[in-house]
């Protein structure tokens, strides 16, 4: 169906509400912003904006607001459509369950650190410091003899040493 | 009346573990009804699986969920693809799910935390299931939802500071892939008024490119950080190595690989032009060097496993962007012997922690002397891994790089490059902690601990199920090769969930004017 053929009389038209598409603006930027902070809290405030905002985004893809999808209640072509409504309800109780996790999450955080805030992992700094002074990674024990040739040499009979004693002579 | 056929097995692997999960969160104070109802229930789902996989070598097993015709209604596709991506995960949830059973016995533990486990792990489970299954995209987010929110549980279980960490960086990796796959879905339904698979795959080449290309990188977005791509990979080694070990070793063998599934799903049903192909050659490329290199660097085996399993997925990556069903057929192939060898290397440095006391590569040592069987343990999936003939490692590969080998173009002879170099850098890298922990002199002196055989049984059980797939490599290659087949032909799914060229599938539908409910949204 070509956007230009629908005229607003006859169907339900595709184009979506201008307010809705701000909205939806107006939420991701939001919650974009909020999910790159450290605190738990705000990432969790950022999730919501962003969940509602794809919410919205799914109830702009069905279409423009039409009447209840009951049958005998609205005619057929004037319904809204009920699939996307039905998606937007499980959308809304999976963020439901992981806003309540991440709060317990965010709450344990706190009662064990006294802050929420994402961690770094502290093996992976521990790695990356050592890379940067081109340090190995582990202590090996076969290499703990930091000896070099040249030091071992003295303590290693050397049958040789008599020929140059011999050719001194 | 009900009649019994292969359908009635579909709908199994999801409902029974859920419904055990909340028989078995009823009866927490019970650890004896919780313990035998979910090895029941893996067992049964094993049983399943293996009459799916029969059954769908004959064609794929559709059921229209609740009677209810498609696309309206969610269908629940099994081919062969889905059902033995169910039987292998559903093997290895039961051996693991053992093992942790051996653990709790052994360490007396049957108090709090355990009470959830059992719950969670069979959300898990149904979760999978459910993302193997799903016929229809929405269902397949829900699928990953489940499985997410339950490993979300289990890897902060117990709530101690490092998992608390480690959990924060995951959880909030997780969620934003989850944003991203429901924006997919949004602009999916948008864009063709469908969320149906097999609808989207008939639909999908009238939309507009641009579009298609936007849905299609949004899709691979959100599945290439739950598969652990690079560069969405770092999450992955900062948070499994915390866990216990069988719920990395579950997780490990498991959740990256619905990632790679729902991946195929995407190259073959909806977008099968290839267009993303190059795209997706570099990025394995990139997956399999980094990871590799990130794991030569760690001096503890969980991380240094960790990053090989990042590296790994890079392997079934290159078979995906192939295009081919040669390609595809090593990539399924390389996936089930990578779910079992990963969950098994995982499941063994669980013991190697029990026998020295730690991880850590420093302070490991002479394990050999001490466990000599630990060590054959350790050794056998560890050369696996590294893809030593004749382990099913090296079949894999070796199947990736003559499909690489046969195209021939500058990219694929790279990729070859690329994966015989990460080969060796892996046996490099495993070496390493082998020599490490079982060979050195021990820097402190470690007593021998008697492993209980509640672990051991199902880590013997589970490597000897990792060689027994070199034996099996042959019937196992041509399953992987019919299934390929079904994938990149383009109709049997399509024809499995419309049959007849019908506008829906077959189940109750009182109006079969297929385009009233659909088309308001749509604007194709």
């Amino acid at each position: 169906m070509n956007l230009a053929d629908v005229s607003p009389t006859e169907g339900l038209s595709t184009v979506p509400s201008l307010a809705l598409v701000l909205a939806i603006g107006v939420l991701f930027t939001g919650g974009i912003y909020l999910l790159l902070e450290r605190s738990l809290t705000r990432i969790l405030i950022g999730f919501i904006l962003v969940g509602n905002g794809v919410n919205l985004m799914l109830l702009v893809a069905g279409g423009r607001a039409g009447g209840a999808p009951i049958v005998g209640i609205t005619p057929e072509d004037e319904m809204s459509d009920p699939l996307v409504q039905a998606m937007i309800l499980t959308a809304v109780v999976i963020t439901l369950g992981l806003t309540a996790f991440v709060l317990a999450m965010a709450y344990r955080s706190w009662q064990l650190n006294g802050h929420d805030e994402v961690q770094d992992d502290l093996e992976d700094r521990r790695i990356a410091r050592r890379a940067a002074e081109n340090a190995p990674s582990y202590a090996d024990e076969d290499a703990e003899a930091t000896d070099t040739l040249d030091d071992e040499a003295p303590e290693v009979r050397d049958e040789t040493s008599r020929l140059g004693r011999e050719g001194d002579r | 009346m009900i009649d019994y056929s292969a359908q009635t097995l579909v709908p199994l692997p999801v409902v029974l573990p859920l419904f055990a999960a909340g028989l078995t969160l009823a009866l927490w104070r019970y650890p004896r009804a919780q313990r035998i109802i979910s090895v029941t229930t893996l067992s049964l789902m094993v049983a399943a699986a293996v009459g799916l996989v029969v059954a769908a070598d004959s064609g794929p097993v559709v059921v229209n969920v609740g009677g209810w015709a498609a696309p309206v209604g969610i269908d629940l596709v099994a081919d062969r693809l889905s059902a033995l991506m169910l039987l292998v995960s559903s093997v290895v949830m039961l051996v693991v799910l053992l093992y942790s059973l051996g653990q709790g016995v052994a360490d007396g533990d049957e108090a709090t935390p355990v009470a959830i486990y059992h719950p969670t792990y069979l959300v898990l489970a149904a979760g999978v299931s459910n993302a193997f299954l799903a016929g229809d995209l929405f269902n397949l987010y829900v699928g990953f939802e489940i499985l997410l929110v339950a490993s979300y549980v289990l890897l902060t279980l117990g709530g101690t500071a490092e998992r608390i960490r480690a959990g924060a960086v995951y959880v909030v990796v997780a969620l934003l892939s989850s944003i991203i796959f429901l924006v997919a879905v949004a602009l999916t339904y948008a864009a063709t008024g469908t969320v149906n698979l097999a609808q989207l795959a008939i639909r999908l080449p009238d939309v507009d490119p641009g579009v298609q290309l936007v849905i299609h990188i949004l899709l691979l977005l959100a599945f290439g950080i739950k598969a652990a791509i690079f560069p969405l990979s770092a999450w992955l080694p900062d948070s499994y190595p915390t866990a216990p070990a069988p719920v990395t070793a579950v997780f490990a063998g498991l959740l990256t690989k619905v990632g790679i599934y729902a991946i195929i799903r995407t190259q073959t049903l909806l977008f099968p032009d290839g267009r993303a192909d190059d795209v997706l050659m570099v990025l394995g490329l990139a997956t399999m060097l980094v990871g590799i290199l990130g794991a030569v660097a760690q001096d503890d085996i969980k991380r240094l496993l960790s990053f090989t399993l990042v590296s790994h997925i890079g392997f079934m990556v290159f078979g995906i962007a192939m295009g081919t069903t040669a390609g595809y057929s090593a990539a399924i192939f390389y996936v089930v012997h990578h779910i079992t060898v990963q969950t098994t290397l995982f499941l063994v440095v669980g013991l190697v922690e029990r026998v020295g006391g730690t991880t850590s590569l420093d302070r490991l040592g002479g394990l050999a002397r001490i466990a000599p069987g630990l060590a054959i343990l350790f050794f056998i999936p560890a050369m696996n891994l590294a893809g030593i003939p004749p382990l099913s490692g090296f079949l894999g590969k070796v199947g990736l790089i003559e499909e690489g080998v046969r195209q021939g173009t500058v990219l694929t002879w790279i990729l070859v490059a690329g994966s015989v170099l990460t080969s060796l850098l892996t046996l490099y890298a495993i070496v390493k902690a082998w020599n490490k922990a079982f060979w050195q002199t021990p820097p402190e002196d470690v007593q021998p601990v008697r492993l209980p055989r509640g672990m051991v049984g199902p880590t013997a059980g589970i490597v000897t199920l990792g060689v027994g797939l070199t034996l099996v490599a042959g019937p196992l290659y041509g399953y992987t090769d019919r299934a390929a087949d079904t994938l990149t032909d383009g109709y049997t799914y399509v024809e499995a969930v419309f049959p007849d060229g019908a506008t829906r599938g077959d189940g109750v539908s009182d109006d079969t004017d297929a385009d009233d409910t659909v088309e308001i949204g749509g604007e194709g």
